[in-house]
């Protein structure tokens, strides 16, 4: 394999980040995805189950998921800002491939904006439906 | 490669060759010539599909064709980053976005019930479909592999399965449901056409799953209350001698632990009801005709005409038995 030829660009005077990072922050946009895909589909069953009847309003269901909704876009959004925040650090261009913890760090934004952008609209995805479907049915 | 591969005379072949497959996209199970309310709306959103993405298909081969023959030159990096950004990143979660809200608004018309309308209940069972039909009276008549329908009214349908999943489909007038062992699940269709159409098992069951299928006859409503009243009566008496021995030995083999044929002691509910089996327009799920050969063949060897089925070979009975059997059976209508 050759090696690339020029330096790598990187950030003077910034704290370079540590050797070993958390994969966490990766792992936040779709784990948030998840959250809200089994919270809606929870609160819909059970109420479908318990108080809706099978042929019953959706109710205040409806309301409860676009609360969800709003909540966990803001969450996603937040996750999505971070990841960009990383993916700033110092002044390298894409693709970070680099062997130094400086692009892995600029690496693992890049994948967190990248991932919570799909997050975001899959769980849009998610909450489409209630906006349609009114029944239990 | 094979120059011939890419001249136009194969290709002129070739579409020749793949015309007949055309015919596929008609008939009496086809979703493509709409016979109801909800089906038009399904082909609709079909022909709609169809045509974007033939749209997109011209503008990613015509890009294709602008870089490689009309300007095969190096490119502005930002007009083709934001190509790649807009076409590859923007644009497909907007397109699918819009399919899946379309496709979402047309769900609560398709599962709604016709509250006041018919409701019948199907249930899907290896390999064929138990039918329900309210009667005038109030109570309900147990039919099976044929449903029939009056032609401009919303039909309910409750679906289950006491098995594995099925699913009832009416490609001609509407979209596939699947019959859920333990649960209901609903569909409505409202035909708009009267006619013969086929519905079908879509959810692999088993090994006669293709040979699971039903014939739907959509009515004038006149007629449909005539047939429905019909079936709900017991069935006519055998007519003449064969037909009557016929009866004799029906009841007399054990035919009636699995099959009703109501007016007489039969009255099994493992297999189809029998009542009037000689008035629908096929025998065992889709598969035979309804005369009084098939109906020997039938009952001699089931087994060989649908691999797996629930019903037990007869062919140990004496040829004229079965032969009585089975005019006694075509003649209920
Ligand atoms: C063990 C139960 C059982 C017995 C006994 C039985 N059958 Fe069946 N029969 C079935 C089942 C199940 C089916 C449905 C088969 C299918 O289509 O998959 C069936 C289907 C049929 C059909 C076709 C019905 C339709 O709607 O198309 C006829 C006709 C029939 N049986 C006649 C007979 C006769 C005649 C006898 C007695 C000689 C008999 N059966 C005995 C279970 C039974
Ligand atoms: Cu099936």
């Amino acid at each position: 394999m050759t090696r690339r030829a020029q330096a790598e660009p990187d950030a003077q005077g910034k704290p370079t980040p540590g050797r070993r990072e958390s994969l966490w922050p990766l792992a936040m946009g779709p784990l948030l995805w998840v959250a809200h895909f089994l919270l809606s589909y929870a609160t819909a069953a059970v109420w479908c189950a318990k108080v809706g009847g099978e042929n019953g309003s959706l109710g205040g269901v409806r309301l409860v998921i676009g609360i969800y909704t709003a909540l966990i876009l803001s969450g996603i959004a937040v996750v999505i800002w971070r990841g960009l925040r990383k993916h700033r650090f110092g002044t390298a261009t894409v693709p970070h491939d680099f062997d130094t913890p400086a692009d892995r760090h600029r690496f693992l934004g890049f994948a967190t904006v990248l991932l919570g952008g799909l997050s975001f609209v899959a769980t849009l995805y998610v909450a489409l439906p209630v906006v349609f479907i009114e029944s239990c049915r | 490669m094979d120059a011939t591969y890419l001249s136009p005379r194969s290709w002129g072949w070739r579409a020749l060759i793949a015309l007949p497959l055309l015919g596929g996209c008609s008939g009496p199970q086809s979703t493509l010539q709409p016979a109801g309310v909800d089906a038009e709306q399904i082909a609709r959103l079909f022909w709609w599909m169809s045509g974007f993405a033939i749209l997109i298909w011209g503008v990613v081969i015509g890009c294709a064709v602008f870089v490689t023959y009309i300007k095969p030159r190096s490119h502005d990096s930002r007009v083709a980053r934001w190509l790649i950004l807009g076409g590859g990143v923007v644009v497909p979660p907007l397109v699918l976005g819009v399919l899946l809200a379309f496709g979402l608004s047309l769900l609560p018309s398709l599962s709604a019930p016709a509250e006041d309308g018919l409701q019948i209940s199907v249930s899907g069972e290896r390999w064929w479909r138990r039918v329900r039909y309210p009667t005038p009276s109030g109570g309900t008549v147990e039919l099976a592999n044929e449903v029939r329908l009056p032609v401009g009214e919303r039909v309910g349908f409750r679906l289950t399965s006491p098995d594995v999943i099925h699913s009832f489909w009416i490609p001609s007038l509407g979209g596939k449901v699947d019959m859920i062992p333990g649960r209901t699940t609903r569909l409505s269709l409202e035909p708009t056409e009267v006619g013969v159409f086929r519905g079908a098992c879509a959810e692999f069951c088993g090994t006669s799953h293709a040979l699971m299928n039903f014939r739907v006859v959509v009515m004038e409503p006149d007629a449909f209350d005539t047939w429905l009243e019909q079936q709900a009566s017991p069935a006519r008496p055998p007519q003449g001698e064969v037909a009557r021995r016929g009866q004799e030995a029906f009841l007399a083999n054990g035919c009636g632990a699995c099959h009703a044929i109501r007016g007489t002691s039969a009255d099994g509910v493992l297999g189809p009801d029998l009542t009037h089996v000689g008035s629908r327009l096929s025998l065992a799920a889709g598969t035979l005709p309804t005369d009084a050969e098939s109906f020997e063949r039938w009952i001699s060897h089931p087994d060989d005409i649908k691999p797996g089925v629930n019903m037990p070979a007869f062919d140990m009975l004496p040829a004229p038995q079965i032969h009585s059997i089975a005019t006694y059976l075509s003649q209920l209508e």
